[in-house]
């Protein structure tokens, strides 16, 4: 650790990775109401436990970034946070709000706007302590050392406190309030949320494989260049049967497509640096974890994102298991895995020590990702049947779904890998031993 | 590459760029909002009852087991066409019986079959959650769904 103040970042990632257990859990559970569909109906039915699924998800992914912002704009900025205490209070707001989010959605009080079930008073504080932050980073920013890496970051997170005041604007007009709820929803994942991905992403590879921070630079700038050019108009997308103009169809299937080119140029650039790089960084865990991340961010945001992303395929599978199956492994490769990668590359530096538990950590690296894989495998095989039944032959919702068992068993079975490993990677990251393995000797240059 | 496409050409070309596709998206946006207001909406007016049912749909977070225009979870059947296939879609006498039966039905208990709560509503938010899905299903939403089945 260069700077005391970069310590802030550990507390945002303890915090992270409890809910992050949370959300795997909530999951589970959601799926096991799937397979048995009468376990707790009356005390937490589904709809709580999916509210509770997924705003902790985006929850601990936005603590993520924090945290990962306070720990790399030091380093990069080359001084200290403007107020470390700031940052801990903003910190507190955000758990303070949380706690409260979850009582008052067992309690029954919520909104009513997917992802955006936020009691207003929760809403309001995210707002604070995302103007807390701003101020924090950007006074930190300004006064320090500029580069590619920071101005990027600085602008993905301005940009995305900004589109935070669309949860405050739900029209009485139901096709209006959909229209204005995508502009946090898709330009958070596949517009604003892309440029952290992108700033993160090359800060761990300046550090992890040192090549030189030109090339890596250049990179970025391209690579969010092509995510903005597609993302804002591939917005249209969603825009296909919500009351929209017919407009959206043509736009929307061009600009969105065009979203493939910075998933696919974040996994090249990751290879290439590595492939280019002589250093031989001892996280071999953090590495992993970063190359998966653009991999399955490619694959789980642009192949599974194209599947269902032209009007004319999307008209049938719009609204089925096909969207549950790209919705997880887009936000798991993308999201999920890129704070797992600054995590496992940042603990031990915060902690002080040299890297530890790698092979119990990339041991729940494999276990995590072949999870969400088979579950993507079986959600699209079940959303493929579901569409053709219901969408082509016109067989009723919920006699299609009685055909479906089969799947959402594996789906629960692929959730267990998935709790498993996320156990494993909380507890490599905490619990400090000594390695299971030994290291090889490390290969001579030249020989 | 190297030369043509040095650093601050490529963020020069990444901020210029970005504010022509903000600003056509801001375009586009507009007109999208007047259509919805003008067009696709217009169909049958957006009054206080509509409105009042509509919270009663966010209150209660009907939209974490349904779909509604596609769009929500993916554990209980589409509903922004849910009265067309109740034969209500013109009648709002008949669209707040059913929807009353229905809902005061729940839960099934069934064994095995997924399970929608019981919700406490009165008859007048009962009447405004008819109205909101007979509005929602009046929307232009170019052709969808496929079929009724929804
Ligand atoms: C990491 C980036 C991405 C994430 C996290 C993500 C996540 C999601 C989620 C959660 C949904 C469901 C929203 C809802 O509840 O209605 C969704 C829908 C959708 N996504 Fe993505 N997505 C990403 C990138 C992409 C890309 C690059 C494409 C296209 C190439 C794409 C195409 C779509 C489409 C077409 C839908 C609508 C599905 C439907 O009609 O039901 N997504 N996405
Ligand atoms: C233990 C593993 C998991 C299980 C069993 C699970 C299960 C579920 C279930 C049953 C739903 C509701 C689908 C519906 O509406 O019918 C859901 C929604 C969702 N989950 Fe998971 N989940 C798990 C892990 C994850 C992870 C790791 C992520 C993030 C990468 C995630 C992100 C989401 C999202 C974004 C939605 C909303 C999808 C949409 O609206 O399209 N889940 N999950
Ligand atoms: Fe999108």
């Amino acid at each position: 650790m260069k700077y005391q103040s970069q310590k802030v970042a550990y507390a945002y990632f303890l915090v992270a990775m409890a809910l992050f257990g949370i959300q795997v859990l909530g999951g589970l559970l959601a799926g096991w109401i799937y397979v048995a569909p009468n376990t707790l109906s009356e005390v937490l039915p589904f709809n709580v436990v999916r509210m509770i699924h997924t705003n902790a998800l985006i929850v601990w992914l936005l603590l993520g970034f924090f945290g990962a912002a306070y720990y790399l704009v030091p380093e990069e900025s080359e001084r200290e946070i403007f107020s470390v205490k700031l940052a801990y209070i903003q910190l507190a707001i955000l758990v303070i709000g949380t706690l409260g989010a979850v009582v008052s959605y067992l309690a029954g009080i919520h909104g009513g706007r997917e992802f955006l079930e936020q009691p207003l008073w929760v809403k309001f504080g995210i707002l604070v302590a995302a103007v807390i932050f701003l101020v924090n980073v950007s006074l930190t920013f300004l006064a320090g050392r500029k580069t590619a890496v920071t101005n990027i970051l600085m602008m993905g997170l301005w940009l995305l406190c900004l589109l935070w005041v669309f949860a405050f604007i739900n029209p009485d007009n139901l096709s209006l309030d959909k229209m204005y709820w995508w502009m946090v929803v898709h330009l958070w994942v596949e517009a604003t949320w892309e440029l952290v991905m992108a700033a993160i992403l090359g800060f761990l590879m300046l550090k992890l494989t040192g090549v030189d921070r030109e090339v890596i630079e250049k990179w970025l700038y391209v690579i969010v260049a092509t995510a903005l050019f597609s993302g804002i108009l591939g917005t249209g997308h969603h825009f296909y049967w919500i009351g929209t103009p017919g407009y959206w169809q043509w736009i929307g299937s061009i600009f969105s497509t065009f979203e493939v080119v910075p998933f696919f140029a974040m996994m090249s650039f990751a290879f290439v640096m590595v492939w280019k790089g002589r250093k031989n960084h001892p996280n071999k865990a953090a590495l992993l974890w970063s190359l998966g991340s653009s991999t399955v961010a490619f694959f789980g945001a642009g192949v599974w994102g194209f599947l269902h992303t032209l009007h004319g395929v999307n008209f049938y599978t719009h609204g089925t298991q096909i969207t549950a199956a790209h919705g997880h492994l887009a936000f798991y490769g993308a999201y999920v895995a890129l704070n797992l990668a600054m995590f496992s590359y940042a603990m031990p530096v915060l902690r002080n020590r040299a890297p530890y538990n790698q092979v119990l950590n990339m041991a729940s690296f494999w276990l995590m990702t072949g999870g969400m894989a088979f579950m993507t495998f079986t959600l699209t095989f079940a959303g493929t049947i579901q569409t053709h039944m219901q969408r082509i032959v016109g067989d009723y919702y919920m006699d299609v779904q009685d055909q479906l068992g089969l799947f959402y068993l594996m789906r629960f079975g692929s959730g267990v890998a998935v709790v498993l490993g996320a156990l494993l990677f909380i507890y490599s990251m905490l619990a400090v031993r000594r390695e299971v393995i030994k290291p090889g000797p490390v290969a001579v240059p030249g020989e | 590459m190297s030369e043509i496409l040095t650093k601050s050409r490529a963020r020069n070309v990444f901020y210029g760029g970005s504010i022509f596709f903000v600003l056509v998206f801001v375009a586009l946006t507009a007109q999208s909002h007047r259509h919805i207001t003008q067009t696709a909406t217009a169909g049958m007016e957006l009054t206080d009852e509509v409105r009042h049912g509509k919270h009663v749909w966010e209150r209660h977070s009907c939209i974490n087991c349904h779909t509604l225009h596609g769009e929500g979870a993916y554990f209980a059947p589409e509903l922004g066409n849910v009265m067309t296939r109740w034969g209500a879609a013109e009648d709002p006498e008949l669209a707040y019986e059913i929807l009353d039966g229905w809902m005061k039905a729940q839960p099934s208990g069934i064994e095995g079959r997924r399970q929608m709560p019981f919700f406490e509503i009165t008859d007048e938010e009962m009447r405004a959650l008819a109205e909101f899905l007979r509005w929602a299903d009046q929307t232009d939403t170019q052709g969808w769904p496929p079929n009724d089945a929804g």
